[in-house]
């Protein structure tokens, strides 16, 4: 890190500062020791978490960077999960190999939305209706393809949890921990790597006026399916952990609605278009989450979709008082970002 | 002199209302000529023709004889064009550094190398000290300046300013005409300009076009065009020739 210069630091998008760095040497050393010392619920709690931020990451990429808003990418997180368990179901094909095929895929819906959307001038609101549209036209599809289970589901058979079979994702929750733990930073890490290169100054660029971008030279079509294509097969690996995980896929839970809007909250907390948004988000809501179901646990209430009214709420504080979302602000105040380099999605117009 | 850019037969049409017809005319090679003319004489849907915005229902755009008309924007910059916005359209968000970044990415793939292009258009339009603001927080004038920086950065052969001096104080106006064409006479930049600040157009333009109600009515050096009675009537006045 001390290689490179500050400079250098905040034109890749991160914009941490020295006192930023270390308090994310410390979280991630935290996050490393963890499986040590947790239980296997607090562990399962944390991978669950991380792999929302992680999708969040991805979705981040379209809706953050580039400005194109997706409310279907449980379409890739599916596409994702269907194509590695098909792989491993049908033909023994471990996870590692079936990755490809479901970013493959993911990718290639994602270019069918993308090449219509943008071929026909399809923007913001319109745009998000067919992403919609397109995961819950998968959704029906998917309930009818008896191969894949249909909408009985499809099943990976459970092995055993005790060894760690890290070639064929099968062991303890430590390990899936450690794995998405891995993604999480590696998508941290491709974002942070977009954003400070042409690619990610051109998203920028058309997030804040098309027109304008188009004007410099940019291929607005082509930058914009790049960042689709992108965030597709993103979301598909994280598809692909879920599967092997859960080891249960149903298309009604998978491609629905309610999880696209889930994979959002994290970054619309976090903060749109920023890198450490997503996972910041993550790591706000989930305890949250957690303390309120614990609490009503203890005070023996039981109301059900308490959790969900909660997340409701803070959603509405959010994008009342803080647009901007809970880091960039926060990040400013602690002196862990320079003021005004991470990139930041406004709500003004 | 070549002609860099020529403009033949031009039309649009919107909704049955002609707002460009029938428009030809040229931009010598090196030379600095203003498109002057009342508001709504199609002076603005011109510059769109020539920047791919908007396509023509008649007439080419050439550009070194390269014919542009049908090419979408991003491609008439990529051939040389680089143009500003009448209602200037700074990415609100980014830094007024990274604004201009995004310009020099076009010839400068190379983050470092753009960046070094894009500091040195800064120096030139005097935007250094702003480098690191938002360019939402810019006053207009700033955000004009922004305008000319972003197209330049752009490395174009022809420059497209559209009222970039409208809104300027008369020491900006003036900072503004010398930049310009000390930019002209330095670099062989080729510019040309929509402009009501007669001012400006006096001090930088080899020629003047005049449009109204869609056509071209007069063209001629700048001396001759304000003296012309069909200009004084339709876009002067009678007053301002004095």
């Amino acid at each position: 890190m001390s290689a490179l210069s500050s400079d250098a630091l905040s034109q890749a998008g991160a914009g941490l500062t020295a006192r930023g760095w270390r308090v994310f040497g410390v979280w991630l050393a935290a996050l490393l020791l963890v499986p040590t010392v947790a239980d296997s619920y607090f562990l399962s709690v944390l991978t669950t978490l991380l792999w929302f931020a992680y999708l969040g990451q991805a979705w981040n990429v379209m809706m953050g960077f580039a400005g194109q808003l997706s409310l279907g990418h449980s379409l890739y997180v599916g596409l994702g999960a269907y194509s590695a368990a098909a792989l491993f179901v049908h033909f023994g094909i471990g996870p590692w190999a079936g990755v490809w095929l479901g970013m493959l895929v993911a990718a290639l819906a994602g270019a069918a939305i993308g090449v219509l959307g943008f071929r026909f001038r399809v923007r913001g609101v319109y745009f998000a209706l067919l992403t919609i549209a397109f995961a819950e036209l998968t959704r029906i599809g998917f309930s009818h393809i008896s191969w894949l289970g249909g909408a009985g589901g499809l099943f990976l058979p459970v092995s055993q949890r005790v060894n760690n079979d890290l070639a064929g994702l099968r062991g303890t929750p430590a390990m899936f921990y450690y794995v998405i733990l891995v993604l999480t930073l590696a998508a941290l890490l491709l974002c942070r790597w977009l954003l400070g290169r042409r690619i990610g100054y051109y998203w920028q660029a058309i997030r804040e006026d098309q027109e304008a971008a188009q004007a410099l030279g940019i291929d607005v079509f082509r930058y914009k399916l790049a960042a689709v294509l992108i965030s597709a097969a993103m979301t598909a690996v994280g598809g692909v952990f879920y599967a092997f995980f859960y080891n249960n896929l149903f298309p009604e839970q998978i491609f629905s609605l309610s999880r696209s809007i889930e994979i959002i909250l994290d970054v619309l907390i976090g903060g749109i278009g920023t890198l450490f948004g997503p996972v910041f988000g993550g790591f706000v809501l989930t305890p949250l989450g957690e303390l309120l179901t614990w609490s009503l646990d203890r005070a023996g209430i039981n109301i059900p979709g308490a959790k969900q009214f909660v997340y409701g709420g803070v959603l509405v504080a959010i994008v009342i008082f803080l647009p901007d979302g809970i880091w960039p602000p926060l990040a400013r105040r602690l002196g862990l970002t320079r003021a005004s380099s991470d990139p930041v999605r406004s709500s003004e117009p | 002199m070549t002609n860099l850019l020529e403009v033949r037969g031009l039309t649009k049409s919107f909704r049955g209302l002609k707002a460009v017809a029938d428009v030809s005319f040229a931009v010598p090679d090196g030379a600095i000529v203003a498109l002057i003319g009342p508001n709504g004489a199609g002076k603005t849907t011109t510059f769109n023709l020539i920047a791919g915005a908007v396509a023509p229902n008649a007439g080419e755009v050439l550009l070194a004889g390269r014919r542009l008309s049908g090419l979408r924007p991003d491609r008439v910059c990529a051939a040389g064009i680089g143009r500003t916005f009448q209602i200037v359209r700074p990415f609100g968000d980014l830094s007024v550094e990274d604004n201009v970044l995004v310009g020099a990415l076009h010839r400068r793939p190379h983050v470092e190398s753009a960046r070094a292009k894009a500091r040195a258009v800064l120096e030139l339009l005097g935007l250094k000290p702003l480098a690191g603001q938002r360019a939402r927080s810019l006053t207009l004038p700033d955000r004009k300046r922004l305008e000319v920086a972003k197209a330049l950065a752009t490395e174009p052969r022809l420059l497209l300013l559209d009222e970039v001096m409208a809104g300027l104080r008369l020491t900006e106006t003036d900072h503004m005409v010398s930049l310009l064409r000390d930019l002209n006479r330095r670099t062989r930049l080729t510019i040309l300009l929509i402009e009501h600040v007669m001012r400006a157009v006096m001090k930088l333009s080899d020629r003047v076009v005049v449009l109204d109600h869609g056509e071209k009515i007069v063209e001629g050096s700048p001396q001759e065009v304000v003296v012309d009675p069909r200009v004084i009537e339709c876009y002067l006045g009678a007053e301002s020739v004095a």
